[in-house]
């Protein structure tokens, strides 16, 4: 940013202060957000602008809480699933994945290679899903509409393809702890792949609006420049600490889902700036239909659910309705939850957002006496005010676009 | 460690500084989009296609022989996240019916809509498959307490669904087999 504040404003203004402090160039208070259609969702930056440019910037969170770590101790580890739905919104399906995930880890269950299957496909689906907002959003903040036209138009590909597995196409709710909540309907791996297939060309299309766009260069080459310490100093999980040149994935790092056994890469960054965090996106999203690809190629039978876990997942609803002990079975698991041991986990996946952590406290039955959610998008803002100061105002829209983050995550 | 791809960055060529490319090619995506099919649907003249096990509004459903099927076990009131349910059981009062004073009814059974986030966990634990989330997805009220849906207006949403159990039937009838061998 050296050369740039040469010529600002703001620069003169402190030189003139500095020779004379009656000269000395009033801030101006600027307020961005709550409800700010740049801020996506409602984050709230408090500046101190000289000029065009940032002096100083706070950002103010909390707007959207809910208390979802405290409702989790009410309710039983089934229940809470909706809730999750809600953590990062643009990626419902690997936000219950990661959940159900940890709770299995705290009760030390294997669910089944198919239902590891499905689950692996819905993660990655899920990314392809947030990238997509992700780049396309980014290339509406940066002044290019027609991208988001096109990555929408994907997007909403997958969610009818979501609806088809879940019965949603927002808040899917689709896992159980021990398995997911129904099959993969008939002919819906083949849909996966069609749409894999249609995405591609989809991603060049992209790739030649906005790649090599001297507009969109201009606007994001060198700004919003993360180092590699600053980036973990910080906390910074996902493609944006990668884009810092931080090679850490959770997918390979701590291989879970089985993703150790499929071929795929983890781009990297060399410059942290806003035009590698989009370069990073475009990127995930090939190496994501790669996975599903390879997924779908060796796609396994079995069960979808672990079923000898009989404390933990619901009997089919066939044996409810005609057996009297599988329905005594489903009336304990409804009152009483899914029976977990005593004890505490961590559990984190690696989530379009970053690293999405949950760490319950069980004191054993079905209910979490403590739960606490590391959301990804709460230490990708927490830079802000590190990061921003040194910019211009309308570098802003540029800068919180490439973060991707997502409010419903950040506040829980 | 983990396998990465470095992502590379090239500067841009003379004719891409120009910005001249860029703008042809944008010129060129909007010109063949022009006669693309066009992906919206004029809702709510079109609808769109609702997939099979979608999650809409939850409705109480009737068996083939007409009779309600939900015996108010209260397990759906209980295990709904944002406690959206509301059921008052009583017995079966219609004295013609073969289940007087046997099996269990609701007397009221009372679904806010405005509070129901169509999560199916209802449709999912009921043990008598009598609350199903079917593919109606848009209400609208003008009060709070219209959108509170009692248990006649949910039936009627409901409708009939095919039954392969007939648990009742098979249960009388195995009752009456047992007297006749005694
Ligand atoms: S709808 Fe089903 S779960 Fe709910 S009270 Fe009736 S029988 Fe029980
Ligand atoms: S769908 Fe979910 S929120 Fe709605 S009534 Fe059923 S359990 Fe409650």
């Amino acid at each position: 940013m050296g050369e740039v504040k040469e010529v600002s404003v703001g620069d003169i203004g402190s030189r003139a202060a500095e020779a004379d402090p009656e000269f000395k160039a009033e801030t101006m208070a600027l307020n961005v957000g709550p409800s700010h259609p740049s801020t996506h969702g409602v984050l709230r930056l408090m500046m101190q602008l000289d000029g065009d440019l940032i002096k100083e910037c706070e950002p103010v969170i909390g707007y959207l809480h809910r208390g979802d770590e405290k409702i989790a101790e009410n309710m039983t580890y089934n229940q809470f699933i909706p809730y999750t739905d809600r953590l990062d919104y643009l990626a419902p399906l690997s936000n219950n994945v990661a959940y159900a995930m940890a709770v299995e880890k705290l009760a030390n269950l294997e669910v089944p290679d198919r239902c590891q299957a499905i689950r692996v496909i819905c993660c990655e689906l899920a990314r392809i899903s947030s990238h997509l907002l992700g780049v396309g959003v980014y290339g509406m903040d940066a002044g290019s509409w027609t991208v988001f036209m096109y990555t929408f138009t994907e997007r909403e590909k997958l969610y009818t393809l979501f609806e088809e597995l879940t019965g949603a196409r927002f808040t899917t709710s689709y896992t159980r702890i021990g398995g997911v909540a129904r099959d993969i309907p008939d002919g819906w791996l083949g849909r996966v792949d069609t749409f894999c297939k249609g995405v591609l060309p989809i991603l060049n299309q992209v790739d030649k609006m906005l790649t090599r766009n001297r507009i969109f260069m201009d606007r994001t080459v060198g700004i919003g420049v993360i180092s590699k310490e600053k980036a973990l100093s910080y906390g910074m999980t996902g493609p944006n600490l990668r884009a810092a040149g931080v090679d850490l994935d959770l997918r390979k790092d701590k291989p879970y889902l089985g993703y150790e056994n499929y071929d795929f890469e983890v781009p990297i960054g060399l410059n942290g700036d806003c035009y590698d965090r989009y370069l990073m996106r475009a990127e995930e999203i090939k190496q994501s239909v790669g996975i599903i690809r390879q997924v779908i190629g060796s796609f396994p039978e079995g069960p979808y659910y672990a079923e000898d876990a009989k404390k933990i997942f619901a009997p089919p609803k066939d044996k409810i309705l005609t057996s009297m002990e599988e329905l005594i079975q489903n009336f304990m698991l409804v009152t009483e939850g899914p029976q977990m041991p005593k004890g505490e986990v961590y559990f984190e996946a690696e989530n379009p957002k970053g690293s999405l952590g949950f760490y319950v406290v069980s004191k054993g039955g079905g209910v979490p006496y403590r739960m606490k959610i590391r959301g990804p998008s709460f230490c990708n803002l927490s830079i802000l005010s590190e990061l921003l100061p040194g910019h211009f105002l309308t570098d802003i829209t540029v800068i919180l676009g490439s973060l991707d983050f997502v409010m419903g995550e950040c506040d829980r | 460690m983990a396998k990465t791809k470095v992502l590379e960055r090239k500067p841009l060529t003379f004719s891409e500084k120009t910005y001249i490319p860029q703008i042809a090619s944008g010129l060129a995506a909007t010109f063949v989009n022009m006669f693309k099919k066009s992906v919206t649907l004029e809702y709510p003249e079109v609808r769109p296609v609702i997939p099979e096990n979608y999650r809409g509004v939850p409705t109480l459903v009737k068996d083939p022989k007409g009779r309600v099927k939900c015996v108010s076990c209260q397990l759906c009131e209980f295990v709904c996240p944002p406690k959206a349910i509301r059921i008052k059981p009583s017995e079966i009062v219609d004295e013609e019916s073969d289940r007087a004073h046997i099996e269990k009814e609701p007397a009221a059974f009372d679904i806010n809509m405005l509070r129901c986030i169509y999560c199916g966990l209802c449709q999912e634990v009921c043990p008598e498959e009598a609350i199903f989330l079917q593919d109606s997805f848009s209400l609208s009220g003008y009060t709070r307490e219209e959108m509170v849906f009692g248990k006649e207006k949910l039936l009627k949403l409901g409708g009939t669904l095919p039954d392969n159990h007939f648990k009742w039937d098979k249960k009388k009838s195995a009752e009456e087999n047992t007297e006749k061998d005694h």
